[in-house]
């Protein structure tokens, strides 16, 4: 199929994807970015953020927690310490990873690495949360 | 001459601990198959990773990156050893020990100064008994589950002490998963990062040119401490995966050794059985020969 890219999400644990589909749409630090197979080689880092592949009309999410993405022209890889599939999120356990992540941040405004941690914990819950919510509304 | 029953106490014995250390190989030998899974679904993501960042760092600077400055002196320098939580598993944890052990003595005859940090119980509990040397973190209780979370823990710690400027260097030793029968402990550089070693990469792969966003060199600073966890990871895989081999080819030993024990002492049994009925039989003789008179 010359006008489908093949989508591979790749984390330390295990290949969390392997499909082929028409776009996908992924968060960089630079913004969202989409594209479609016959892209040139293309490498940037990816933010936390939503991974949004279309196929026909069938469209999926993914929570990348930062990461890079290699494009070649059929292939498009994401590399990510943590990733997770929509439809794998525990919305429960990510709403209470919120909660503490805000509590945290609240108690640790003063000392400068926790903060940042306690904020990335927090990006990174908000992220699976609306992930998560994207494929009930769907 | 141990009586009858001291010999069948002691045979019973060793079979309940033949039972044991079998059981023990088993265990083993299920969880070498975890690690070793493990380790398969790592290498897509190693491997990716490595031909990513060769092709990215041919011809960079070192400038660009903390983690890159090669130190104008060395004083201090860190060590992150890994050991098992657990013994019974031959000379496995000593030898990661001596390593360690050795490694501290020739950075002191070099003139620096060394301080360890320590993943596993075993060497935590060594190094508490020789205060004299240096041990500032130890995690104890992580090697039953390793997984990625547990690598970037530690590579914390390293990233800590290097970037604080506390340490000019970090190695790590861990053991080296050859075969189940070449287990070798190894000391690697951790940081900074060598850039001949991530060049080494590229060759490998032989690089291929991409358009970047945004530079190759601002990527190249959000890899560089990924790359450190992914060096951890490994080593810690290769530390688990050593760590069952070890136990299951220690414990196979030991059932070994239980068997040869249990026929040495059924033996035993066997002519002190002999023995005694040899004696009743002259007992009996010498009983009905003065019967007769």
């Amino acid at each position: 199929m010359a006008n489908k890219i093949l989508l591979e999400v790749v984390t330390p644990d295990k290949l969390l994807l392997s499909k082929e589909v028409d776009v996908v749409v992924a968060t960089s630090v630079e913004g969202e970015f989409a594209v479609l197979a016959g892209h040139v080689p293309f490498l940037t880092s990816l933010a936390v953020g939503e991974l949004k592949l279309k196929d026909g009309n069938a469209t999926d999410y993914a929570a990348i927690n930062g990461g890079f993405a290699e494009i070649t022209g059929q292939k498009f890889t994401v590399l990510a310490e943590s990733a997770e599939l929509a439809r794998e999120i525990d919305v429960d356990r990510a709403r209470k990873a919120r909660e503490r992540a805000e509590q945290r941040l609240a108690k640790s405004a003063s000392e400068q690495i926790n903060y940042a941690r306690a904020e990335a914990a927090l990006k990174r819950a908000m992220l699976r949360m609306k992930v998560a919510e994207r494929t009930r509304a769907a | 001459m141990a009586s009858l029953r001291d010999i069948q106490t002691k045979i019973a014995g060793v079979k309940k601990t033949r039972q044991i250390t079998r059981a023990m190989n088993m265990v083993s030998a299920a969880k070498l198959r975890g690690v070793q899974e493990k380790t398969e679904r790592f290498r897509p993501y190693a491997a990716k990773f490595a031909e990513v960042l060769g092709s990215l760092s041919q011809g960079v600077d070192p400038g660009i990156h903390p983690l890159l400055a090669q130190p104008d002196k060395v004083e201090k320098v860190a060590l992150i050893l890994f050991t098992a939580d657990r013994g019974l598993c031959g000379s496995f944890n000593m030898n990661l020990i001596n390593a360690g052990l050795r490694f501290i003595k020739e950075q002191q005859g070099a003139g620096k100064q060394v301080q360890l940090y320590i993943v596993g119980r075993k060497g935590r509990d060594f190094f508490k008994r020789r205060p004299e040397v240096d041990v500032k973190e130890a995690l104890t209780g992580v090697m039953n589950v390793v997984d990625f979370d547990l690598a970037v823990q530690v590579a914390r710690m390293g990233l800590n002490a290097f970037l604080s400027g506390e340490v000019q260097e970090v190695y790590y030793l861990y053991s080296n998963f050859r075969s189940m029968a070449r287990l070798i402990p190894t000391v690697a550089k951790l940081l900074p990062i060598a850039p001949e070693a991530v060049a080494g990469e590229a060759a490998k792969t032989g690089g291929q040119e991409y358009m970047t966003e945004p530079s190759a060199e601002q990527i190249l600073v959000d890899l560089l401490p990924r790359y450190v966890n992914v060096r951890i990871y490994s080593g810690l895989l290769e530390t688990a995966t050593s760590e069952q081999a070890a136990r299951m080819s220690a414990m196979d030993n030991a059932t070994r050794n239980c068997k040869d024990m249990i026929e040495n002492l059924t033996l035993l049994y066997n002519k002190a059985r002999q023995a005694a009925i040899t004696t009743e039989l002259m007992d009996i003789v010498g009983g009905a020969e003065a019967l007769k008179g």
